[in-house]
């Protein structure tokens, strides 16, 4: 055996028999499974008999998406256009009372949102808001049915004109918001399996927003005016008691100057068949239906409002959204976490405050070579340990969630894989980052808590108190940033969310934020090592 | 007894660690305040948050400060020995205690005040315009002499005193983590009743009481029961065992 082996095997003999911290990591990794299985969420789908399962909605692109909306429509069978001018959108907050509409999945953003909404005693009903991402225009869908491919040219309560398509795309025309003074003309074309939106000031200067192809649209499509309003989401608090407040929204846009050219029926006879009816639909919506004009709207050639509620974009997990992603099954590791920083620290100042450095640093002189032992043994020890509890934690806890009935954003093997190994490897670096503070410091309960406040205080204050911007910032620079790893949740623009660490959005990407803690670990175990080397045991 | 508080305070105030110390729990405390209050950046008194105690959050830095000066009075004797030279000279171990527990209350109050009175005066000259409530001020104070109090207390009871930091920090942070993970709204709540930290740091709530899950005294009360359980399960410890 080589002369690192010994070392090696010298340093996990230290480690394993010491019995406190053999039963401090496996004690953690259980409280780590522990709370990840921990039964404490509650949601609804499946309980509410057949049909209440939350299946997951794919769209074209195979992502999760939402598909609910306010839908005035009539088939469109060939090329055409369909235009319309948009004089009005306005939104309100509908105040979810104890017998209002259920929560879609029991998250528990809508449980704290229900509790955070009693003390203030809201009047019942609604009241005006601005939603930024509320929609109303034009769209054209390849069915009625949820999830199919479309695209819409639209107006938004904040972000101005937008083209958007197949649910994650999402294009900017003109901003501003739309009135009766400054109203705007929308346009939908489709040639063959491309769509064309423009938009216009006054119906005559037409500007294209976009122009996309459509693999596989059907010969004829359902063409017609939508609106739709998503979920709202806002912090209340910002403190220990924080939680999130939000609830539905529902917007109403007002259409006139609606005019259908079909390409199709008017290179036949015009006048000798009947123009298709219009009917009136709510997509993807339960409860009770808004208005949704039926009948002849372009023989009517008036004005009428369309008012829908909910949202056709990507689903995010998170307060605005539904359910809630993989991460909260890990939810544990900050136990580990903390445990895995203790126990490493007190593997280094263990020997100093017992003298047995001089003994060890006698036996094995090349002190380098000592702490790249020790640190090969911690950092072993967290990962073994931390894969195991993970690995766990991540396969039987969305079996607890979904029991639950609580709705598990999907993710796919390899992202799973990742936040499974990131995990181990996050604990396995902080180890080696603990260890070289316990080095550097020497003294046992100074460097222990150096150690905690650099590796789990920002994640706590991140988490907890701090509000975003500083909690952002944090989760940049500190060590913390490597909970990144545990992120499977995209980011949106075009989805109102509240994107905070808490809900599992994290600043940096999934490898930047472990370079950051990998780059906080080198530094001390550099300096440790220099250190060791330099003074006398 | 008054020869027991007067050798307590002589070992303290000779001993190398303790004026460092006692400035990094000022700096920590101050300095992370300011830090926060500085990335807040909202409108002057228009953010929609408790400046107060926004302007308080270095304590959660600050207590681990003054729990490694608490734990150190008590664990650094057991690491040298010297408790058993300070238990021959006064055999009655929990006179021995209870003066420490007196000193311990005393230095950490003493630094305790311009940690406090320095958080909330940067506080205000950064996010100027908001009202300083005086309960979260002598509240934040009293709450660290607790910590102090729960550090030795458990230092007592462990005798070793690096395990001893990671139990007080760990009885700190977890429950608040915890309460942020579980997702039922009572069960949450019970956690935050129950955390030393976050039922303790109720005091520091100024704007919406009842949006926190517990009472600003009834929460320092809470935090209490934990310093007293810790101190006597200490005291018993160390009148029982072998030092």
């Amino acid at each position: 055996m080589n002369a690192f082996g010994q070392v090696l095997r010298a340093e996990f003999t230290k480690f394993r028999t010491v019995r406190g911290w053999v039963v401090a990591a496996v004690a953690a990794a259980g409280a780590t499974i522990l709370l990840g299985l921990l039964p404490g969420m509650q949601g609804s789908c499946g309980r509410n008999g057949p049909g209440s399962e939350c299946a997951p909605t794919l769209g074209p692109g195979g992502e999760v998406v939402v598909d609910s909306f306010a839908f005035a429509h009539r088939p469109l069978t060939g090329d055409g256009s369909i235009t319309v001018r948009v004089t009005s959108l306005t939104s309100r907050l509908l105040d979810p009372g104890p017998d209002g509409p259920p929560p879609d999945d029991g998250s528990p953003h809508e449980a704290s949102a229900r509790e955070a909404a009693t003390p203030g005693a809201s009047p019942r009903g609604s009241r005006p808001a601005v939603v930024p991402w509320s929609k109303a225009g034009l769209i054209l869908k390849a069915g009625t049915a949820q999830s199919s491919s479309y695209a819409a040219v639209l107006v938004t309560g904040g972000h101005g004109v937008r083209m958007q398509y197949d649910y994650t795309h999402d294009r900017a025309g003109t901003p501003g918001t739309v009135s009766t003074d400054s109203p705007r003309w929308l346009r939908l074309t489709r040639t063959g399996d491309t769509v064309a939106g423009a938009e216009s000031p006054d119906g005559t200067t037409w500007t294209t927003v976009g122009s996309v192809r459509l693999a596989g649209l059907p010969p004829t499509v359902e063409a017609g005016l939508f609106t739709t309003s998503p979920q709202h989401a806002e912090r209340v608090g910002g403190s220990l008691g924080a939680g999130t407040t939000g609830g539905p929204t529902e917007a109403t846009g007002t259409f006139d100057h609606l005019l259908v050219r079909d390409e199709a029926r008017s290179a036949g006879a015009p006048g000798q068949v009947a123009r298709p009816a219009w009917e009136g639909e709510n997509v993807g919506m339960p409860g009770p239906a808004p208005q949704v004009p039926g009948g002849d709207l372009e023989r009517a050639g008036g004005v009428f409002t369309v008012t829908g509620s909910g949202d056709i974009a990507p689903a995010v997990a998170g307060a605005a959204g539904i359910g809630v992603s993989l991460a909260r099954t890990l939810a544990g590791t900050f136990v580990m976490l903390l445990v895995v920083t203790v126990v490493s620290t007190g593997f280094i100042t263990a020997e100093y405050r017992c003298g047995l450095i001089r003994t060890t640093l006698t036996a094995s002189p090349r002190r380098g070579r000592l702490l790249a032992a020790k640190a090969v043994v911690v950092g072993a020890v967290a990962f073994v340990t931390g894969l195991v509890a993970a690995a766990v934690a991540v396969v039987l806890g969305q079996r607890v969630l979904r029991g639950n009935g609580v709705y598990v954003h999907p993710a796919t093997t390899p992202t799973e894989l990742r936040v499974i190994v990131g995990t181990a490897a996050l604990l396995a670096v902080a180890a080696v980052l603990a260890l070289g503070l316990g080095t550097l410091l020497r003294r046992g309960v100074t460097a222990v808590a150096t150690a905690v406040a650099v590796i789990v205080l920002p994640y706590l204050l991140a988490m907890t108190v701090l509000p975003d911007g500083a909690a952002r910032w944090l989760l940049r620079v500190s060590p913390a940033a490597a909970f990144a790893l545990q992120q499977t949740a995209t980011q949106y623009p075009q989805v109102a969310n509240l994107y905070t660490p808490a809900n599992g959005y994290f600043p940096l990407a999934p490898w930047a934020g472990f370079g950051v803690l990998a780059g906080w670990a080198a530094l001390a175990l550099g300096t440790a090592a220099v250190l060791l080397r330099r003074r006398s045991a | 007894m008054r020869s027991a508080l007067h050798a307590e305070w002589t070992k303290l105030r000779t001993s190398p660690g303790t004026l460092g110390l006692a400035l990094a729990v000022i700096v920590s405390t101050v300095g992370s305040s300011a830090a926060v209050a500085a990335a807040t950046g909202c409108a002057p008194g228009g953010c929609g948050q408790d400046l107060t105690r926004l302007s308080l959050t270095g304590v959660q830095v600050g207590q681990a400060v003054v729990a490694v000066l608490a734990v150190l009075v008590i664990g650094d004797e057991y690491s040298t020995g010297m408790v058993r030279v300070t238990l021959t000279a006064l055999p009655r171990r929990t006179t021995v205690l209870a003066a420490k527990a007196v000193v311990v209350a005393g230095v950490v109050a003493v630094t305790a005040v311009p940690a406090v009175l320095g958080s909330l005066t940067v506080g205000w000259f950064i996010l100027p315009g908001h009202e300083v409530v005086p309960r979260a001020a002598v509240g934040s104070v009293l709450y660290l002499v607790l910590i102090g109090l729960l550090g030795l207390g458990t230092a007592t009871a462990a005798r070793n005193p690096a395990a001893a930091s990671g139990i007080v920090l760990g009885l700190l942070y977890v429950f608040p983590i915890i309460a942020q993970v579980v997702t039922d709204p009572g069960w949450r709540r019970h956690l935050q009743q129950a955390g030393p930290m976050s039922a303790g740091l109720a005091v520091q709530a100024t704007g919406d009481v009842d949006a926190v899950p517990i009472g600003p005294w009834q929460g320092l009360g809470v935090l209490t029961l934990w310093a007293l359980a810790a101190l006597l399960t200490g005291g018993l410890l160390l009148a029982r065992h072998d030092a």
